[in-house]
């Protein structure tokens, strides 16, 4: 599905990934942890196409393409879905206008048959009891006015419409109260499955209560520093960050 | 002169064969301005005495006013001298297909989602078979005057119901109200005349199967529409599809009179030449639009889209005459380029109970200028009077400009006043943010933009309001790296 080989970026004279390679396979869930500044926000945005970081080295592929080469609306065309750490509001702009327009623009490309409005309706209205989100918001400007939960709610919503082949999900957790971050995780674990891959950005361990990784790389100073399986989140919360870096300063 | 400018003007200056036919003389006064001029335009339209006077009148005065120099706006000297006040039109060539149509013509066209019969019609193609609206006119025509609402050209109604022109004529915007007008009063060519008798509700929206004909305006237009008692109308002016022109100057005329309990609503969307991407060329947009609610509880709103022209200096206006009388202006108005907008309106409260809405949104883009200006004057004996105004702008990039002067006289104390203003910019998150979901960079901005614009879209008339959003996004086009 993914594959990241040395990949560096910076954003002005500033290195902050400093040669990152992961796979991650169709199927798979993957979790990013570490602590602030260590680079997790901007792997997810390097990887979703954001501009305001150049590549300087490595490659990314992605189902077999380059996908350093691609545009973000065309990576987004192909699956990649990125649920963002701080949503933005558009005014004037509905959510459900936005994602039909989005969902559209993918099955156009596709050569599919774009969706009537009704048809996209009850897509919405299916997926929107998934995330237990509120149909009156579906039809508010995007994020116009909304509660921190509801707007990370809102992007799973968007991601459960979208139904991406790869989602990457930017501290999602963050900021969330118990009972909403159990609906988001609802959220996550009904789009798991054998035709997708998932990989969560979170600072905090408590997310993967409820989501479950397969595989969790811990991310320092741009690198990622160590992988293992489920056990090494819990091992992080445990002994704090600070037992990452001492174990790198002793290394 | 382009192909499309060259095209657009042929089909401008044709004889136009359907709807309003209007004595077209063939051949053309000199250029310049005197009272000679004023003379045979009037009596090439066989007007009245009464139309000759007024005329004159308005002409002595104008040479005793200044051009104004206090608008936000910036264009060479006018020599008022080299334009031609009567041209008459002249037959050129005119292409036998769409095949022989400048294609960027065309591509916008397309864009805009014009019927390819329109499309002809518009590039001047010989149409002569083509368009089906020759019958739907007239089916309409009369309709209307079965209920006895009277719409044809300024010229017909002098011609025809030269007492209800008399009455009317200048009641709103008079003769001496301002350079612009005044030149207008002494030289207008043609334009429309409505006239809706007591207590009818006009059934259709005027002048959307004549919006070809509407597009077919004249330098100096100048259009008057009178609801009666309890009467109603909506009426759209302009045209989405870009209309080419060279005349430079545009100086038109919109007074509108609605009686006790009578509504008006006025739509426009405004597209002429722009100019090109370095600003040369364009038309300098210089209107007056003013409605008078003389009668109690009536009602007059105007709503513009003002895409195009290289500068316009336009303020559509509500003197809230009878008590409990509502004036509302919904605006939207864009720059890119180097366009210059100077555009707001006036919202004069003089009856008890009277009610005032304005609404604007300015986008600028490119090196545009955009300017809101916009007067609420509240007059002694206005009781009660309200008014609550919005004026939001929204900027593309770091070279454009917004304005606001928003000037508030009040002399009743029982009157309550709200303004809320707000500048934006599209933010890169934002276009970002769509992109993730898959919407192109050009769709994202045309999203935001019509996002921004929705409060003003919603009182268009439907059809006009899908055209508008795509003229929006034409018209922003390139706008954003």
């Amino acid at each position: 599905m993914l594959e990241i080989k040395n990949l560096r970026a910076k954003v002005g004279d500033r290195e902050i990934l400093k040669g990152i390679s992961l796979t991650v396979k169709t199927g798979e869930v993957h979790a990013i942890m570490g602590p602030n500044g260590s680079g997790k926000s901007t792997l997810a945005q390097v990887l979703a196409g954001r501009d305001t970081y150049e590549v300087t080295g490595g490659e990314a592929t992605y189902q077999g393409k380059d996908l350093l080469e691609m545009a973000p609306e065309e990576r987004a065309r192909q699956g990649l879905f990125m649920a963002f750490q701080y949503p933005v509001e558009i005014p004037g702009v509905s959510t459900m206008y936005l994602l039909r327009a989005g969902l559209n623009a993918a099955r156009k490309q596709q050569g599919l048959e774009e969706l009537d409005a009704m048809d996209f309706l009850s897509l919405v209205k299916e997926q929107a009891k998934l995330v237990e989100m509120d149909e009156s918001l579906m039809n508010r400007s995007v994020n116009e006015g909304f509660s921190g939960g509801e707007k990370k709610r809102n992007e799973i919503f968007q991601m459960a419409v979208l139904q991406p082949k790869l989602a990457i999900l930017d501290e999602t957790d963050s900021g969330l109260d118990i009972d909403a971050l159990r609906i988001v995780a609802n959220g996550v674990n009904r789009l798991r499955g054998p035709d997708r891959a998932i990989i969560v950005v979170t600072h905090y361990q408590r997310l993967l209560n409820y989501i479950v990784p397969d595989r969790v790389h811990v991310l320092y100073e741009g690198r990622i520093v160590k992988s293992g399986g489920k056990e090494l989140a819990l091992e992080l919360e445990d002994k704090g960050y600070s037992w990452i870096e001492e174990k790198l300063a002793r290394a | 002169m382009s192909t499309s400018t060259k095209t657009i003007q042929d089909l401008t200056e044709q004889e136009y064969k359907y709807g309003f036919v209007t004595d077209i003389e063939a051949e053309t006064i000199p250029r310049g301005l005197n009272e000679e001029i004023i003379h045979l335009i009037s009596e090439k339209k066989h007007e009245p005495e009464f139309m000759l006077e007024w005329r004159l009148k308005a002409y002595r005065h104008w040479l005793t006013m200044k051009e104004p120099t206090w608008h936000n706006v910036h264009y060479p000297p006018i020599d008022y001298q080299a334009i031609f006040y009567y041209s008459a039109p002249k037959m050129k060539k005119a292409p036998k297909s769409l095949e022989e149509v400048d294609p960027e013509l065309l591509k916008t066209y397309e864009k805009l989602g014009i019927p390819l019969a329109e499309q002809k019609l518009l590039a001047g193609v010989a149409v002569d078979a083509v368009f089906d609206s020759v019958s739907v006119a007239t089916t309409f025509k009369e309709k209307l005057a079965e209920l006895g609402i009277i719409f044809c050209s300024f010229s017909e109604a002098v011609l025809n119901h030269p007492e209800l022109v008399r009455k009317y004529l200048g009641s709103v915007v008079p003769y001496s109200d301002n350079f612009f007008a005044t030149l207008n009063s002494a030289v207008f060519s043609d334009g429309s005349f409505a006239y809706i008798p007591k207590g009818v509700r006009c059934p259709m929206e005027l002048s959307t199967y004549f919006r070809i004909n509407a597009a077919e305006t004249g330098q100096f237009e100048r259009t008057l529409i009178i609801a009666e008692e309890g009467a109603s109308v909506s009426y759209l002016e302009g045209c989405t599809a870009p209309i080419r022109d060279t005349n430079q100057l545009h100086a038109a005329v919109v007074e509108l009179v609605a009686l006790n309990n009578a509504t008006i609503k006025y739509s426009t969307v405004q597209n002429w030449y722009p100019g090109d991407r370095e600003g040369k060329g364009g038309i300098y947009n210089f209107v007056t639009k003013r409605g008078r609610c003389l009668g109690v509880n009536s009602k007059i709103s105007w709503t513009q889209v003002e895409t195009g022209s290289a500068i316009t200096w336009k303020y559509p206006s509500c003197i809230l005459q009878g008590d409990n009388s509502v004036g509302e202006f919904y605006s939207v108005a864009v720059t890119n380029n180097y366009q210059q907008a100077d555009t707001g309106t006036k919202m004069i409260h003089i009856g008890k109970n009277t009610r005032s809405t304005i609404v604007t949104k300015g986008i600028s883009a490119g090196h545009g200028q955009n300017t809101y200006r916009g007067l609420v004057k509240i007059l002694k004996g206005a009781a009660n009077a309200r008014n609550y105004s919005q004026c939001d702008s929204l900027l593309i990039g770091d070279k454009c400009g917004a304005h606001t002067f928003p000037y508030i006289e009040v002399k009743n104390s029982t009157s309550r006043l709200e303004h809320e203003a707000s500048t934006s910019k599209i933010g890169e998150d934002q276009i970002f943010y769509c992109r993730q979901r898959g919407i192109s960079t050009e769709d994202a901005v045309n999203l935001i933009v019509n996002g921004f614009c929705k409060e003003v879209f919603r009182e268009l008339p439907m059809e006009f309001a899908v055209e508008a959003q795509k003229l929006l996004g034409v018209s922003l086009e390139g706008s954003v790296g």
